[in-house]
C-alpha cells in the first residue's frame, strides 16, 4: 500500500516541479521585462499559437515513451504532412478537406508500419523510426524541392481565423487597441490534449499502456496483449503526429523540405522535462504540455532580451534536461531504497 | 521518508539555483538599458554641433526607435556582413534600439520572433526571410498592430502586397547589365570589340532570384552585341565543386572559350581550378576572361592573384538603406515599395586598392 502511494507521489512531484518551474520562469520574465510587454496576456497565448503543433506531437511522443519506445520520425513526418498538404492543394487543385483527410491517413500508415515493426518484429524503436525519419524526409524532397506556398482560400481561412477574447485588451504604442486572440489551431491542440489525458488516465487502454511500459513481463502475466497495445500506441502516435503536422502547417502555410528539422528532439525534450521517463511506465501529457511551454518561454526570453544569441535556447534546454534527468534518477533511487526496506 | 525529504530538499535547492541562474543572466539586460539612456544623453550633449535629423527625432520623442530584426542565421560571409551592417547602423548612438533574433535557418523561429516583436511594441520589424512563403498570417498580425514591416534580401510571397511596407535588396537584373556592360568595354579596350566572342555561363541554382536576374540581365544586353555567342548555359548550383565540374565538361566540349560568366564567386573559383587543371590560363593576362558576381573578400584575393577579371558586387550592407527608409517613415513620408542597395563593379586592376576598404 505504501509503495503505491510513494510511486504516485514521486511522479506527481516531477509534474509539480515542472509546473512550478514554468510559473516561476514566467513571473521572472514579467519582472525582468517589466514595461516591455512580457506581462501581456497575448505573450502567453503566443506560446500556444506558435507551439500548437508541438503540443500535440509531444503528447503522441509521451504515449510511445510511456510504452518504453521512442519515435524520432515525427519531425520528418511533419515536413511530409506540410508538403503533401501544400502539393495536393496547390499543384493538384484538391480541396482543403480531402487533402487533410489524406494526410491524416498518411500519419496512420506511418503509425501502423512503425508500430508493427516495433511490436511484432521486436525491432528497436529507435532504428525503426530512424528509417521512418529518413524515408519521410526523402519523400518530402521527392514531392518537391521547391517551397510551395499554400494559397488555398479554405485553408487560409482556417489559418487566419483569429478568435478574439472579449477581455484583457491593451493599447499599444501606435495607439491600436489589441484584444488577445488565439487561432483555431490552439483550441484543437488543447482539445486533443484533454482527450489524450483522459484516455491515458481513465480508460483500460490508457492504463495498459502504463502497464506495458512499466514492466512488459508482468503486463504479459496479467493477461494483457502487449503486442496489440504497443501497436495501438504507435498508431495513435502516428495519427497525433499528422494532426500536429497539420497544426504546424496552419502556422507556416507552406510546404518545404527543410521544415521542422529537429522537431522530434524538441518533442522528446518537452516530454522528458514534463516528467516522462525514457525507460517507460511513467509520464503525463500535461507535463509534456508544460515542457513545451517552458521551451517557448525560454525562446520568448531570448527575443525579448534582444541581444543574446538565440542558441542560448538550446543551452538552457540542455541544462533543464540534465536537471530533470538527475531528478528522475534520484526519485528512482529513493523508490528502490523504500522497496528494499519494505 | 528521510530520502524523500532529501529529494525534495535537493530539488528545491536546484530550482532556486536555476532561478538564480536566470536572475543572473537577466541582470545585464537591465544594466545596458540604464547605461543606454546615459549614453544617449551623453551623445546628445557632446554631439550638439552635428545634430542630425536622427538625433532630433530621438530627442523629440524622448526615446529611441525600436527595431526588431529577424535574421536567417549565419550561414555565409555574406550573411554575417549583412548582420553586422544592421548592428552597426541601428546603434544607440544613432537613436535606435535593435532587437536581434537569429532564426537558425528555421522559418517557424522567425514567425515566433515576429510575434514577440509585436508584443514588445517595436516601432519597426525588419525581416530577412528564411523562405519566401508562409508569411501571410504573421504579417497580418503585424499589420493589425500597426507596425510597419521591411523585408530585406529575399522577397516574400504573400497574397496581399500591403502586408509589408517595403523591400530592400539587390537588383540582380542590374547586376547582369553591369557585368555585360563591363565586358563590352573591356573587349573594346582590347580591340576585340567586333571579334566573335564565345561565352559559357555557370548559372546559379535554377529559380533563385539571383540566377534569374543575372541570367536575364546578361541575355538582354547580348542582343546589342551580335558578335557574342552563348555556347552553353548550365547550372553550377552556386557551389565551388559543381562550378568546377561543369567547367570541366565545358572545356571538354568547346575548344575556344573566350569568356566564362559565373553567377557567383564560388562557382568562379571552381571554374578557375578547372581551367588551370586543363592547362589553360585565365584572368587579365590569360586566355579566358572570368566574369563573376558577389565580390566577396576571396574574389578580391583571386583578382589580386590575377585569376579573375571582374566581380560585380552583391551588396550585403543593407543597414543604411533600411535606416533611410525608417527615417522617411518617421517623418510620415511615403517610401518606394522596392528599394535597391547601391552596388559596384570591381575589375581586377582596382582590386588591390579596393581590398582594404571592403567590409566583407
Amino acid at each position: 500500500m505504501e509503495k503505491k502511494k510513494l510511486k504516485l507521489n514521486g511522479n506527481t512531484y516531477l509534474l509539480f516541479i515542472t509546473v512550478l518551474l514554468f510559473i516561476v520562469m514566467y513571473i521572472a520574465g514579467i519582472i525582468i521585462f517589466h514595461g516591455k510587454g512580457f506581462g501581456r496576456f497575448q505573450v502567453l497565448l503566443n506560446l500556444f499559437i506558435s507551439n500548437a503543433g508541438l503540443i500535440v506531437i509531444a503528447a503522441g511522443m509521451t504515449i510511445v515513451m510511456i510504452t518504453g519506445g521512442i519515435d524520432i520520425s515525427v519531425g520528418s513526418v511533419v515536413a511530409l504532412v506540410c508538403m503533401l498538404l501544400a502539393w495536393m492543394m496547390e499543384n493538384k487543385g484538391m480541396d482543403a478537406i480531402p487533402a487533410l483527410m489524406i494526410v491524416l491517413v498518411v500519419g496512420l500508415i506511418f503509425g501502423v508500419v512503425q508500430g508493427f515493426l516495433v511490436a511484432y518484429l521486436k525491432i528497436q524503436p529507435f532504428i525503426v523510426t530512424l528509417a521512418g525519419m529518413f524515408f519521410a524526409r526523402g519523400l518530402t524532397a521527392i514531392i518537391s524541392q521547391e517551397m510551395i506556398s499554400i494559397k488555398n482560400e479554405v485553408f487560409l481561412s482556417w489559418a487566419n481565423a483569429k478568435i478574439y477574447l472579449p477581455f484583457g485588451g491593451t493599447v499599444n504604442k501606435k495607439g491600436v487597441m489589441l484584444y488577445p486572440y488565439v487561432y483555431p489551431s490552439v483550441i484543437i491542440a488543447l482539445l486533443i490534449l484533454i482527450i489524450v489525458f483522459i484516455m491515458l488516465k481513465y480508460t483500460k487502454f490508457g492504463r495498459s499502456i502504463y502497464a506495458v511500459g512499466g514492466n512488459e513481463q508482468s503486463a504479459l502475466l496479467m493477461g494483457l496483449n502487449v503486442k496489440t497495445i504497443k501497436l495501438k500506441a504507435y498508431i495513435l502516435n502516428g495519427f497525433l503526429c499528422s494532426i500536429g503536422g497539420f497544426l504546424f502547417c496552419l502556422n507556416t502555410s507552406a510546404g518545404f523540405v527543410e521544415q521542422a528539422k529537429g522537431f522530434e528532439m524538441e518533442a522528446i525534450a518537452s516530454s522528458v522535462i514534463g516528467g516522462t521517463l525514457l525507460t517507460g511506465g511513467v509520464g503525463n501529457v500535461i507535463g509534456s504540455l508544460f515542457g513545451v511551454l517552458i521551451k517557448g518561454t525560454i525562446e520568448t526570453f531570448i527575443t525579448f532580451q534582444g541581444t543574446l544569441s538565440s542558441w542560448w535556447t538550446k543551452i538552457t534546454i540542455a541544462a533543464l534536461l540534465a536537471f530533470f534527468i538527475i531528478l528522475q534518477s534520484l526519485f528512482a533511487k529513493a523508490k528502490e531504497k523504500v522497496n528494499k526496506v519494505s | 521518508m528521510k530520502k524523500k525529504f532529501l529529494c525534495t530538499l535537493i530539488s528545491v535547492v536546484m530550482t532556486t539555483a536555476m532561478l538564480a541562474g536566470c536572475g543572473g543572466g537577466a541582470k545585464p539586460t537591465d544594466a545596458p538599458a540604464e547605461s543606454k539612456t546615459e549614453s544617449t544623453k551623453e551623445t546628445d550633449t557632446a554631439d550638439q554641433t552635428k545634430t542630425e535629423t536622427k538625433e532630433e527625432d530621438a530627442k523629440e520623442s524622448g526615446e529611441s526607435i525600436v527595431v526588431g530584426f529577424s535574421q536567417v542565421g549565419a550561414e555565409s560571409d555574406w550573411r554575417t556582413a549583412n548582420t553586422s551592417s544592421m548592428k552597426s547602423t541601428f546603434t544607440e548612438e544613432n537613436g535606435y534600439t535593435l532587437l536581434f533574433d537569429d532564426a537558425q535557418q528555421k522559418q517557424e523561429n522567425q514567425i515566433k520572433a515576429v510575434r514577440n516583436f509585436i508584443q514588445q511594441d517595436v516601432d519597426y520589424i525588419v525581416i530577412a526571410p528564411v523562405t519566401e512563403t508562409g508569411w501571410d498570417t504573421v504579417l497580418k498580425e503585424a499589420q493589425d498592430a500597426g507596425i510597419p514591416v521591411i523585408i530585406v534580401d529575399r522577397m516574400v510571397d504573400v497574397s496581399d502586397d500591403s502586408l509589408y511596407t517595403a523591400w530592400v535588396g539587390s537588383n540582380f537584373l542590374q547586376e547582369g547589365y553591369d557585368a555585360a556592360d563591363w565586358l563590352a568595354q573591356y573587349l573594346d579596350k582590347q580591340g576585340r570589340g567586333s571579334e566573335e566572342i564565345n561565352i559559357v555561363t555557370l548559372q546559379g541554382t535554377i529559380g533563385a532570384s539571383a540566377q534569374i536576374g543575372r541570367t536575364n540581365g546578361v541575355e538582354e544586353r547580348m542582343k546589342d552585341h551580335t558578335n557574342w555567342k552563348m555556347l552553353e548555359r548550365q547550372t553550377g548550383e552556386f557551389t565551388q565543386a559543381r562550378g568546377q565540374e561543369v567547367m570541366e565538361s565545358f572545356l571538354k566540349s568547346y575548344d575556344d572559350i573566350d569568356v566564362v560568366i559565373a553567377e557567383n564567386d564560388n562557382m568562379a573559383f571552381g571554374a578557375i581550378d578547372a581551367i588551370k587543371a586543363a592547362g589553360k590560363t585565365c584572368g587579365p593576362n590569360g586566355d579566358i576572361i572570368i566574369v563573376s558576381f558577389d565580390a566577396v573578400a576571396a574574389a578580391f584575393d583571386s583578382m589580386i592573384a590575377g585569376d579573375m577579371n571582374v566581380s560585380v558586387e552583391c551588396n550585403p550592407l543593407h543597414g543604411p538603406r533600411v535606416a533611410e527608409l525608417i527615417q522617411k517613415l518617421e517623418k510620415g513620408e511615403t517610401v518606394d515599395k522596392i528599394a535597391y542597395v547601391e552596388e559596384g563593379v570591381y575589375p581586377a586592376d582596382t582590386a588591390e586598392a579596393k581590398k582594404p576598404t571592403r567590409e566583407y
